[in-house]
């Protein structure tokens, strides 16, 4: 679906995206993480077409972006959320949903069906500003998917959002990728991403540091750790043990045939083993310790 | 294309449908006209005259000054010299005390006026004007001047006609000041007060961070002018309606209040001064210039400038729009260097009224960035027509050149937020982009 190769993007001070390539699949649900100031919106930006790459290509369905021939295939709500305060939430759905190329009555029908779906039905009439945050997002969220996008791109989507209407909007995310929509969506909040995406990239100080399958990412950054639950000590094991609490033991080992050394060693000695099992790495755990090993995370000015 | 005009019927939908449009809409042209009628009646009720007492004690000006002035009577006292001005006053119902102390060696030595509360400007004059006209009558007197021959200088007058040699018709260089002036300002009302209207409409974009979700469907060239057209329709229909209800009210109001009837017309208006002192033959003059002024020249003129002026203007005012963030004050810091052209020409304008052939009028009138204003104060006394060529082709030049550059300010000010961008950025924008 969406192929970026090589991009660059420079601001006056610094680089903000520095030589990322990517390649997103048709119907996946794509995580962009990244601490804040990593260069996930400038990315996005250029991906959507409101900004031009410095260097590099953007291709989607193998041809290279063209705004005015591509817009009507993407949505995209910006992290920021933006409305009109003044305009009625009908006429605002509808401008912003005939601006994307839909005709009037295409775009009121689309209105009615997400309105209805949503129970938004009675904010029609009123203006933008007499909505609560989170009902302002939830309408931003209407108006990004009205046109039926191919691809659809959301900057931090579930913030400012209470548990029901996050939980409403994951829905919708679902649905529609089931239904062959492509979706990207960027976040700082790794358990979210743990719950949503299959595949993500992590971005920092404008560089790809990170880009794959979540189980793949995990299976590469685990470390060897595991949890080991028993009936009475066991001994021989000290250099191993990171910490024990009475007879659950969590251990550290070399590679995986130790710790099949260590299960061989409980049958022989007739351990009775409750569970035995590998600590994989939370994204949230390789995301700091990738992050912080570089500077604290904390994107520095250059002097000039 | 499409998409454009979605955008100009917004904004210009948006901006009607506030109640701050009906309300500005119908109330200057109330206002405008019921300030004037309110003028006019107060002027013609105000006939009550103010009363000044005179004491001549020099003998020279008693029974000689001029009692045909509609605003004060005058009445002569005899032996008040020495009494308190104010018992005078009251005594005799007097308003104003004119005290003439005796000559010396022949010559005026002491005049003092009077008044409760102060005298006023009018007052004085009137009187000092009378006074002199008495006086110097009677030194030509004293030079052995024959009173019949002062009286007749005194009544000579000289009348001035002036003829536009080309056109070969009569002109009259007060109605050409007023046209003139009278565009002139309005043109530099709009592009102010629209052209800030558009930089709002920019700074709301861009604070509500509309402009992101709009600039992934459209260009933000064509987000911009969309804007700039949408305001200026507004401007017009603006301008349509003020028309048509002042038209309306002026015919309406005098059939509401007869008294009004009288005053307002100008050619009897008693309030209008300026208008009074005109003799009726010239009076008839004055409106047979008004009909023979080249009124489908100016009316063309004035619609060019006042779109050509706006649309300069604006896209400049939409590119400091894109330079701001939420904060008024730097909005208006960054405005100085457009507001202060707009100024200038306006005082350009006001020069080439008195003279609209000088060098600075002309430079003025073809500089894109004044001519919109300075150009309609020159337009009624006539302009080659190759200046008006020369001056409608700069400005179109210059507004072509101007949108170029604001669209690139804009286009990278729009997206970026947190600071305020400082110049040196905003050239590194223009040349790179």
């Amino acid at each position: 679906m969406l192929e970026v190769q090589h991009l660059k993007k420079q601001y006056a001070t610094q680089k903000a995206v520095d030589d990322i390539s990517l390649t997103v699949k048709t119907g996946s649900i794509f995580g962009l993480l990244g601490p804040n100031g990593a260069g996930k919106s400038s990315l996005l930006r250029m991906i959507t077409g409101i900004t031009m790459p410095d260097a590099g290509n953007i291709l989607l369905n193998g041809e290279p972006f063209e705004l005015i021939k591509h817009s009507p295939l993407i949505g995209y709500m910006p992290e920021e959320r933006g409305l009109y305060k003044k305009m009625k939430v009908g006429e605002q759905a509808l401008y912003l949903g005939q601006l994307k190329g839909l005709s009037k009555t295409e775009t009121l029908k689309k209105i009615k069906y997400w309105f209805d779906k949503l129970d938004m039905q009675s904010w029609e009439n009123k203006k933008v500003e007499d909505l609560s945050k989170g009902m302002s997002q939830k309408l931003q969220f209407v108006i990004t998917i009205l046109h039926d996008p191919k691809l659809l791109i959301l900057d931090e989507p579930f913030s400012g959002l209470d548990p029901v209407n996050s939980a409403v909007i994951k829905d919708e995310i679902y649905d529609l990728a089931q239904k062959g929509t492509t979706i990207i969506f960027s976040t700082h909040r790794m358990e979210q991403v743990e719950e949503i995406c299959r595949e993500i990239a992590l971005v920092n100080k404008g560089k790809l540091i990170l880009n794959g399958s979540v189980s793949e990412i995990k299976e590469n950054f685990k470390q060897n750790m595991f949890q080991l639950e028993v009936d009475k000590p066991i001994e021989g094991y000290e250099k191993n043990i990171i910490k024990h609490d009475g007879n659950i033991y969590t251990l550290q080992f070399e590679n995986n045939g130790e710790a099949n050394n260590l299960l061989s060693y409980c049958l022989e000695h007739q351990f009775k083993i409750k569970t035995y099992s590998e600590i994989l790495p939370s994204l949230n755990d390789i995301f700091i310790r990738l992050v912080e090993g570089d500077n604290g995370g904390v994107r520095q000015f250059d002097s000039k | 294309m499409n998409k454009i005009w979605l955008i100009i019927q917004r904004e210009y939908i948006s901006r009607v449908k506030k109640k701050s449009f009906l309300v500005t809409t119908l109330l200057i042209p109330i206002l405008m006209l019921g300030l004037m009628a309110t003028m006019a009646y107060m002027a013609a009720k105000s006939e009550q005259k103010e009363a000044i007492a005179v004491i001549d004690e020099s003998g020279v000006f008693a029974n000689k000054m001029d009692t045909s002035s509609s605003s004060y009577t005058i009445k002569y006292i005899k032996d008040g010299a020495h009494e308190n001005h104010t018992t005078l006053l009251d005594k005799n119902n007097c308003d104003i005390l004119l005290h003439i102390y005796p000559f010396r060696n022949g010559m005026p030595d002491s005049i003092n006026i009077y008044k409760d509360g102060g005298v006023s400007l009018s007052a004085k004059e009137f009187i000092s004007d009378d006074l002199n006209s008495v006086y110097q009558i009677k030194q030509m007197q004293d030079e052995g001047i024959d009173k019949a021959k002062i009286d007749s200088i005194n009544n000579s007058s000289i009348h001035i006609k002036s003829f536009d040699l080309k056109n070969n018709k009569e002109t009259s260089s007060e109605i050409a000041t007023m046209i003139g002036y009278a565009t002139g300002f309005l043109i530099y009302l709009v592009i102010l007060i629209y052209g800030m209207s558009v930089m709002r409409g920019v700074m709301e974009e861009k604070t509500n961070r509309i402009a992101e979700v709009i600039i992934s469907s459209v260009r933000p060239f064509q987000l911009m002018m969309g804007k700039i057209v949408g305001i200026a329709l507004v401007g017009l229909t603006q301008f349509l309606l003020w028309l048509i209800l002042t038209g309306s009210l002026q015919i309406l109001l005098p059939l509401l209040v007869p008294e009004l009837r009288h005053a307002m017309h100008p050619g009897s208006a008693t309030g209008m001064d300026a208008l009074n002192k005109v003799p009726p033959s010239e009076l008839a003059g004055i409106f047979q210039t008004l009909s023979s002024q080249n009124w489908t020249l100016i009316i063309s003129c004035f619609l060019f400038y006042f779109l050509g002026g706006y649309f300069l203007y604006a896209a400049m005012f939409a590119a400091v729009g894109s330079m701001v963030n939420e904060d008024q004050q730097e909005a208006q810091q960054m405005t100085i260097p457009i507001t202060m052209p707009i100024i200038l020409a306006f005082f350009i304008m006001t020069s080439a009224i008195k003279d609209p052939n000088s060098p600075l009028a002309i430079f003025g009138s073809l500089f894109p960035l004044t001519s919109p204003i300075v150009m309609m104060a020159r337009i009624p006394y006539g302009v080659p027509a190759w200046q008006i060529a020369a001056s409608m082709l700069l400005l179109v030049a210059g507004f072509v050149f101007m949108t170029w550059i604001s669209a690139k300010i804009y286009r990278t000010g729009i997206l970026l937020y947190g600071k305020k961008a400082t110049w040196k950025e905003v050239f590194k924008w223009i040349r790179y982009s």
